[in-house]
């Protein structure tokens, strides 16, 4: 039976007779199935997605506590629990705070923005291989995953700083004109997480074992980054490479620029040498890094 | 030529558009293999230091085993085509349909398409947690719509899937839905979109009548839009409803490939022989 149909498709396909499959493709521009995009089509196909991540991300915020009776407030509540924690630790336990001026609004600075970053790498780990179903039923630019979930944390902590903005009136510091510096402090970290997520995300699409490791990385981080008591404090008692080397972590300079800004009795003296320009540079670097990274492996995410 | 034409009169179930005189390939698939790598027990969770140590020594659990699939097929699908595959459990359809979407790389041989194919399969999620509303946004604009688009299709998707027709349900998660009601919102989405290619694994299977009635109409319009449709189904009256070719694929190879009535006839004999 099916002989005769192979003669019948020999007879039809009669302009393109002789040729072999791959010159069939190029003469119909056929390309191979799944293959990367280069990187500026690549970058055109995620802006034009652009609309997709942001309801992306405040789609999940809105479903992040709607199983909870409280609902919505836990946004408010949850940074506030964890400030609660952490002060009960470190400052009526182990009295870290000494020689920290309003230690409550210092900690909480610390804790908000050291969770953002946080956030950005536990949930760009799991980013892809959460998402299989929806990598797998539809066609988008995957980094559009990692993206949509680092500015839904910058949403959660735009909530955040709302609590902290209180929580630094409440200690009597006055607001200045250095609160406008929390605009670019968020906006660079931002881009440094996104970067990170991205980052994570092929990293996490790759080794399922990151996930379970992925913890024991961040506390360290933490306890590297001055959540808790003024790195400064440490660093004079090191030598001089050692103090520039702690200096350098992405994760303290945009702390450290998030209580500068908040905080009136944080002094421009005490931040590290040339932070800004570290602060634009991991920005830089880790955004495009992360981007790039994460696009060399567009074609294999969702395979399996 | 004119021999084709009468065959296709004659043999094509209530008329699906012929296949254009002028055949334009948008699927080549070539001597393609694929194998899949299975990892054995183990490779899953572990303590944190065990699984240290794998990532450190960069060495993957002992017991791989490789299923090969699918054995060396060469097809090609042109536009305006609908092509159903059928075949028992097991035999490689939805491999095959991974591979053409981009999901399986060939472990040998080759797929060529034309733009990105959209694979539709049958536990394809989209987002549980959230409405069915915001799925049917969300999933718009994951295919590149804008927000204009996405408003004016809207009521379309929604009435196409029919999941309004017993209450207020597109205001509920998805995951308070029925298998057949997340399946005909997925269809709704996808189909909402015109597709250079579009592969249907069973996703349709768990719709009842009236809903298959209605997405075997769409397909046919898909299919008027000069896009190539890919069916799977182990339903064979809804082969023959839509497809106006048929790739029988057995134990990873091709049996049969030809027109429907011809090809489900022989898989027909043949299943009822075993
Ligand atoms: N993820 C996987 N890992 C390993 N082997 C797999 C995997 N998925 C499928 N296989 C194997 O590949 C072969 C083909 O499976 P496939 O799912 O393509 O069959 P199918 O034709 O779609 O069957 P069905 O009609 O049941 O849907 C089977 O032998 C199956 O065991
Ligand atoms: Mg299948």
């Amino acid at each position: 039976m099916s002989t005769v149909f192979e003669q019948r498709a020999a007879d039809v396909a009669d302009p393109d007779a002789g040729l072999s499959p791959a010159e069939l493709a190029a003469k119909y521009g056929l390309t191979i199935s799944g293959r990367r995009p280069s990187l500026a089509e690549y970058t055109r196909q995620v802006w034009q997605r652009r609309f997709f991540i942001g309801a992306y991300a405040t789609a999940k915020l809105m479903v992040q506590y709607s199983s909870s009776k409280l609902g919505q407030v836990w946004q408010v509540l949850t940074p506030l629990l964890n400030a609660a924690v952490y002060y009960l630790i470190f400052d009526l336990l182990l009295h870290v705070s000494k020689g920290i001026p309003d230690y409550i609004p210092y900690l909480c600075t610390g804790v908000f923005v050291f969770q953002f970053t946080q956030a950005a790498v536990l949930s760009g780990t799991r980013s892809i291989s959460d998402n299989l179903g929806l990598i797998r039923a539809l066609h988008f630019p995957r980094a559009s995953l990692p993206i949509a979930f680092t500015v839904n944390q910058l949403q959660q902590l735009i909530v955040s700083m709302g609590v902290l903005g209180v929580i630094v009136l409440v200690s009597g510091l006055p607001v200045t004109m250095n609160w406008l510096l929390m605009i670019p402090v968020l906006l660079l970290q931002s881009t440094f997480n996104a970067g990170l997520a991205m980052f994570m995300a092929r990293i996490g699409a790759k080794t399922s074992d990151m996930a379970q490791l992925m913890p024991f990385i961040i506390r360290t981080w933490m306890y590297l980054s001055g959540v808790f008591w003024a790195v400064n404090s440490v660093t004079a008692k090191l030598p001089h490479w050692a103090g520039t080397l702690i200096e350098a972590n992405p994760a303290l300079i945009y702390i450290e620029l998030m209580r500068y800004s908040l905080m009136d009795s944080v002094p421009a003296s005490s931040l590290p040498h040339h932070v800004w320009i570290m602060a634009a540079a991991w920005a830089v670097i880790g955004g495009f890094g992360g981007y790039v990274f994460f696009w060399k492996a567009e074609e294999e995410y969702g395979r399996g | 030529m004119d021999d084709q034409e009468m065959m296709d009169s004659v043999l094509e179930p209530e008329g699906p558009p012929p296949p254009p005189t002028e055949k334009i390939p948008t699927v080549i698939v070539d001597n393609m293999h694929i194998v899949y790598k299975v990892y054995g027990a183990g490779a899953g969770k572990g303590s944190a230091t065990s699984a240290l140590s794998r990532i450190v020594r960069r060495k993957s659990s002992p017991a791989l085993t490789e299923v090969h699939a699918v054995k060396g097929i060469s097809f090609t699908a042109y536009k305006g085509e609908a092509v159903g595959l059928i075949g028992s459990n097991g035999s490689g359809k939805s491999t095959t349909l991974a591979a053409i979407a981009g999901l399986l790389p060939p472990a040998q041989g080759a797929v060529y398409t034309d733009g990105q194919p959209a694979l539709l399969g049958v536990n394809a999620a989209l987002m549980n947690d959230l409405t069915g509303e915001r799925n049917v946004v969300l999933g718009c604009l994951a295919m590149g719509m804008t927000y204009a688009e996405v408003r004016e299709k809207y009521q379309d998707i929604v009435d196409f899937s029919g999941i309004n027709d017993k209450g207020d349900f597109i205001s509920l998660p998805m995951r308070t839905y029925s298998s057949g009601m997340g399946a005909r919102l997925r269809f709704a989405i996808s189909a909402a979109r015109s597709h250079d290619v579009l592969m249907i694994d069973e996703a349709l299977s768990t719709g009842d009548m009236a809903f298959r009635k209605r997405s075997e109409e769409r397909i046919r319009e898909l299919r008027k839009e000069a896009g190539t449709v890919f069916l799977v189904s182990h339903s064979n009256s809804t082969i023959r409803e839509t497809c106006n070719r048929t790739i029988w694929l057995e134990h990873g190879l091709i049996r049969a490939d030809g027109p429907t009535e011809d090809v489900v006839k022989e898989y027909e004999d043949w299943t009822n022989k075993k």
